[in-house]
């Protein structure tokens, strides 16, 4: 296996710099073969080893006193009370899911499942962050379709629901568009298991699929000289799901945790049985030996960095003391979910890679998992604004409102911002999925009496947990565009946006969990924006005194174009003490007061409004983050004490488009009247469009709603709802529209882009 | 071992929603004038009784309210 | 009353349908390998995608020892509940007319719908008359429930359809524009001539509790459980 006298291992095409290969010669104390090279260049990469972001990432706030697990295992978990903890994750499968859509997301779920799982939590909940191009690209729509059947395909087959979500369309997206998966699992706090190996002399096991060539690609170039050409079939770069087969794997691993018959459990994800043994060797300070010739293969004549590499799904490596490796088989053949002993751990702090008798790799782990050198970012702000812009408002105005609108009628204006695509229920998608499989998930009757809906206008999905007696919330909000304007505010905005959503149907935030989908950490723009987009993650989640659990990064999503907005992605799970005191978002009651709660500061920077103006340039103003969080107090404990009919976050396309979308979930129009906005001399398009964070539009008795006043945070009543149409008045324009106007607009997206088949 | 292909269609007369998408999709592909489509699955198998294929078929491989199917020999 | 309560390698609703079985009764789990029901009264076959719904959903399911066992209950005259791939599983071995084909737009569709039971009049003294399971649902009454299904369009030839509306097998309808798959006049769910196997594609486990959802699912695991064998 050793390469022939004098030539290089062509470490070039694997990605590593000549400074990393001679760091790679320098630890083992010679040059790697082809299995150690295909072995580093995986554990080196961007993607497994955050070469760029680690140092960032040392910024954010990770401790909590409901903190059970933190960033470094399979996922992280925070305490919900009476014994139970929930584990979650947020995580990227974009280059994947830009080849092949469906495949793609749909082994993003399975990855994050696995996370999950691995640490013996059952998933109860999935959530995906999508963004694609604009919706007018015959592209943009083939990833958007084959992605959302991707996930449903999964997520409904292995019988997890999935409760939440967003999906956006903006133009840098096009070329690089975000998959971003999430699950969340519930655990007893005390019989949650940890992925450090440990035990010399203990077993490692492999369990769940047999292991093909999925994923193995870009290290093709190590085969040897024999395979010729049309072989890159052999290779696929995208890798296949199998629900099925991940749904016996993760009964069959939940049982075996069960009995503790495991000690340590790990997933293979990128980089495979490499990252697997190598990590949890590093996490126990131990060494493992694996030997290949006993790796249960789909295909006979892999060769052994073949097998070390691939990324073929559905598979778990778990470490067991040898008098209990039989039962562990035994369970696994009961669970028809294959397993077969591989290996052993050894007290050697090396991986050692075997075929039979035969040493084929052999590499200190330490080099192998930490040894990777960190970068600094060279970071140096953009000037102006990178992405584009275009003036597609009267266009907009004509489709929403039949031709017969004026694109400076804040009435065609509100049409126009509810159907664009960003804006718009995505209903379509979301119906794709179950979101009730496992009966926690809370709907109760739509505000008017109404059959009940399985929301897409609520704002953060709520799931009973009857085994602890109380129910925890899951909001996944991401923000690209605003990060562009500015990264720090975008950020810490994106924190906020999740707070309040939880707050909204009375949860209290634990704990946090962040994709970062940023361009190209060599080059000094998206260094700047992912420095300072970390720096407001960090300021905000200290603010809120909400702990990072656990992430990922997603680099190097650049097109021809240019790089796609800085996207962080925020995951962030709640407590609330009892699921039937919760709130929708819909108006509830014919007379019930309206009221605008919040340091509410509305800009047109950054908004929908201005996108669709074709007007978006650098600058945001800066949060109120405490006055924030202190509004985010006040409605999560009215929530809680049933104060509350409705409780609704405003975000895209400001207090006009949160206004009409309570009274659309309500089936109830609402008479409003903005003028206290006004008299702060703000002019009436802002008070309408304009967004930013901290308003939350309330909706119940109105000396209810006053008395939250008490508290010290701003509440404004500005109406009621009632009627079938929303009008507001701002000043001299004044708005009107009809509930079902809204709503047809509202929900046109599948229709005008001609989604449904 | 005979080796045996099993051919398996909808019944005409049964919407085939998975061939009339593919269908409608072709003309943006730049194929005019094909009609008709019909999806369904193949089946390979090797058995030692070839006789005992057709009850295979009717009992498992194929569901005969809703399905057609047509064994092809596939050794010479 | 002990409801037995299918479990397959696939099986995803399993849990579900035991907490409503529940309700209504005692419960319990059956492996699909086990010929013993453990001494269940009645039988539920969940949702979910049993052996991946590889082949057709729901044919190898059909199968299994259980299944085996559960045909001899429902000769027997034994209540044998079908939901969404119980249903699939119960006509593709022949305990219920009819098939279940890819919903018409080809797409997972998880939605709450609204049924009328029994078909609107119900023949006299037909199966649905005689169901169980329809016990206390009045013929005609509106109950609301959810589907979440890729493949539950319901077909069967004409001439089987017009028999089993002749005989009352229709249990349950979708109202006008709630049909979610293109399912054969509206069908959402049949009986077999005797009544006492039901199969629908809504789940009316998922309709058990307020919170959740509607309570007009418990309707069906009460009405067998309450009723005279």
């Amino acid at each position: 296996m050793m390469p022939a006298a004098g030539q290089r291992p062509d470490y070039e095409a694997l990605g590593l710099t000549d400074a990393e290969f001679d760091l790679i010669c320098e630890k083992l104390g010679r040059e790697p073969n082809g299995v150690e090279l295909a072995m580093f260049s995986l554990l080196w990469s961007e993607h497994c080893a955050y070469k760029h972001s680690r140092k960032l990432l040392r910024r954010l706030p990770t401790e909590g006193e409901r903190v059970v697990m933190g960033p470094g295992e399979n996922a992280g978990a925070v305490d919900i009370g009476n014994g139970h903890a929930v584990a979650f994750k947020v995580e990227s499968h974009n280059h994947p899911s830009a080849v092949e859509p469906f495949q793609g997301a749909a082994t993003g779920v399975g990855g994050i499942l696995r996370d999950v799982f691995a640490l013996g939590a059952r998933p109860i909940a999935i959530l995906d962050s999508l963004r694609f191009g604009e919706l007018d690209s015959v592209r943009s729509r083939h990833l958007l379709d084959g992605a959302v059947r991707g996930i449903g395909h999964y997520g409904n087959s292995i019988g997890v629901p999935t409760v939440g979500g967003e999906i956006y369309f903006e133009g840098p997206y096009e070329h690089n568009c975000l998959v971003n998966a999430m699950c969340v699992g519930l655990a007893k706090r005390d019989e949650m298991v940890r992925a450090a190996a440990s035990g010399v002399g203990n077993a490692v096991v492999l369990m769940g699929a047999s292991t093909g060539r999925d994923g193995i690609g870009g290290a093709s170039v190590l085969a040897s000289a024999e395979l010729g050409d049309g072989d890159e079939e052999k290779r696929p770069t995208v890798q296949i799901g199998d629900p099925f087969e991940e749904s016996k794997l993760m009964e069959c691993c939940l049982e075996l945790l069960q009995r503790g018959l495991l000690v340590s459990l790990q997933d293979l994800g990128a980089a495979g049985l490499t990252s697997s043994a190598g990590e949890m060797a590093s996490a126990g300070g131990v060494g493992i030996d694996i030997d290949l010739a006993r790796v249960p293969l789909r295909e006979a004549d892999m060769e052994p960095f073949e097998i070390m590499v691939s990324e073929s799904q559905e598979r778990m490596l778990g470490v067991v003391e040898p008098a209990q490796v039989a039962e562990v088989l035994e369970i696994c053949e009961r669970w028809q979910t294959g397993a077969a002993e591989i290996g052993a751990v050894t007290g050697s702090r090396r991986v050692r890679v075997l075929r039979g008798e035969e040493v084929v790799g052999d590499v200190p782990v330490d080099a192998l998992v930490d040894g990777c050198p960190l970068y600094d970012l060279d970071p140096a702000e953009p000037q102006g604004w990178l992405y584009g812009n275009a003036d597609v408002l009267a266009e907009r105005v004509a489709t929403a409102t039949g031709a017969v609108g004026d694109p400076a009628d804040p009435s065609a204006i509100l049409l126009a911002l509810l159907a664009s695509p960003s804006v718009a229920s995505k209903r379509w998608a979301f119906e794709q999925y179950d979101s009730i499989v496992g009966s926690r998930t809370v709907r109760g009757r739509a505000g008017n009496g109404a059959a009940p809906t399985v929301s897409d206008s609520s704002d953060a999905a709520v799931l009973a947990i009857p085994e602890a007696g109380n129910a925890i919330a899951v909001s996944i909000d991401g923000n690209g565009r605003r990060v562009a304007c500015e990264p720090h505010t975008g950020a810490v905005e994106a924190v906020l946006e999740c707070a309040q959503n939880l707050a909204c149907v009375g949860a209290e935030p634990l704990g946090l969990t962040n994709c970062l989908n940023f361009g190209n950490p060599e080059k000094p723009g998206p260094a700047w924006q992912l420095d300072r987009a970390v720096t407001g993650l960090a300021d905000a989640c200290t603010a809120l005194a909400v702990p990072v659990v656990g992430g990922n990064v997603s680099l190097y999503n650049e097109g021809p174009d240019g790089p796609i907005y800085p996207t962080p992605v925020i995951g962030m799970v709640g407590e609330l003490p009892d699921p039937a005191r919760t709130a929708g978002s819909g108006f509830a009651r014919e007379g019930d007061a309206v009221a605008l709660l919040g340091p509410f500061s509305p800009s047109l920077a950054g908004s929908e409004l201005t996108k669709l103006r074709g007007k978006l340039g650098p600058g945001l103003p800066e949060p109120d983050v405490d006055g924030v969080a202190a509004a985010c107090a006040v409605v999560r404990d009215a929530v809680r004490a049933g104060r509350l009919a409705s409780a609704h976050d405003v975000s895209d396309g400001g207090l006009a488009c949160a206004l009409a979308e309570s009274a659309i979930g309500g089936g109830l129009g609402c008479r409003v009247d903005l003028s206290p906005l006004l008299d702060r001399g703000l002019p009436a398009e802002q008070v309408l469009f304009g967004e930013g964070t901290g308003g939350f539009v309330l909706s119940g008795e109105r000396g209810a709603l006053e008395s939250l006043a008490a508290e010290g945070v701003e509440v404004l009543v500005i109406g009621e709802a009632a009627g079938e149409a929303i009008e507001i008045a701002a000043g001299e324009a004044q708005l009107s529209v009809t509930v079902k106007q809204a709503e047809r607009a509202w929900r046109s997206l599948a229709e005008r882009f001609e989604l449904a088949s | 071992m005979a080796r045996v292909r099993v051919l398996i269609r909808p019944k005409e007369g049964i919407l085939d929603p998975q061939g009339k998408a593919v269908e409608r999709a072709l003309p943006a592909l730049g194929f005019e004038r094909i009609e008709h489509v019909r999806v369904g699955r193949m089946v390979e198998l090797e058995a030692e009784d070839a006789d005992r294929v057709p009850e295979l078929c009717e009992k498992l491989l194929a569901n005969p309210l809703i399905e057609d199917f047509e064994i092809e020999s596939m050794d010479e | 009353m002990l409801w037995g309560v299918l479990q397959f390698p696939g099986s995803c609703d399993e849990r579900d349908a035991l907490h409503a079985c529940g309700l209504a009764g005692e419960a319990r789990l059956v492996w699909h390998e086990d010929r013993d029901l453990g001494g269940a009264d009645a039988i539920v076959i969940p949702g979910g995608f049993s052996y991946g719904d590889y082949l057709r959903a729901g044919a190898i399911a059909r199968f299994s020892p259980a299944m085996e066992s559960v045909a001899e209950l429902a000769a027997g005259g034994g209540p044998v509940l079908g939901i969404c791939n119980g249903f699939q599983v119960l006509c593709e071995a022949g305990l219920l007319p009819g098939a279940l084909l890819l919903n018409d737009d080809l797409r997972f569709v998880c939605r709450q719908v609204e049924l009328a039971a029994h078909g609107d009049p119900p023949p006299p003294g037909g199966a649905s008359a005689r169901s169980r399971f329809l016990a206390g649902i009045e013929p005609a009454e509106r109950l609301s429930i959810p589907v979440k299904h890729g493949e539950g369009r319901y077909w069967a030839p004409e001439g089987m359809l017009d028999e089993i509306e002749a005989n009352g097998q229709v249990a349950f309808r979708y109202t006008a524009g709630q049909n979610p798959n293109g399912s054969a006049r509206d069908i959402a769910g049949v009986l077999n001539e005797a009544g006492n196997v039901l199969g629908l594609m809504p789940h009316p486990e998922h309709a058990v509790d307020a919170l959740t959802g509607s309570t007009d699912g418990l309707r069906l695991f009460e009405g067998a459980a309450r009723s005279p064998a």
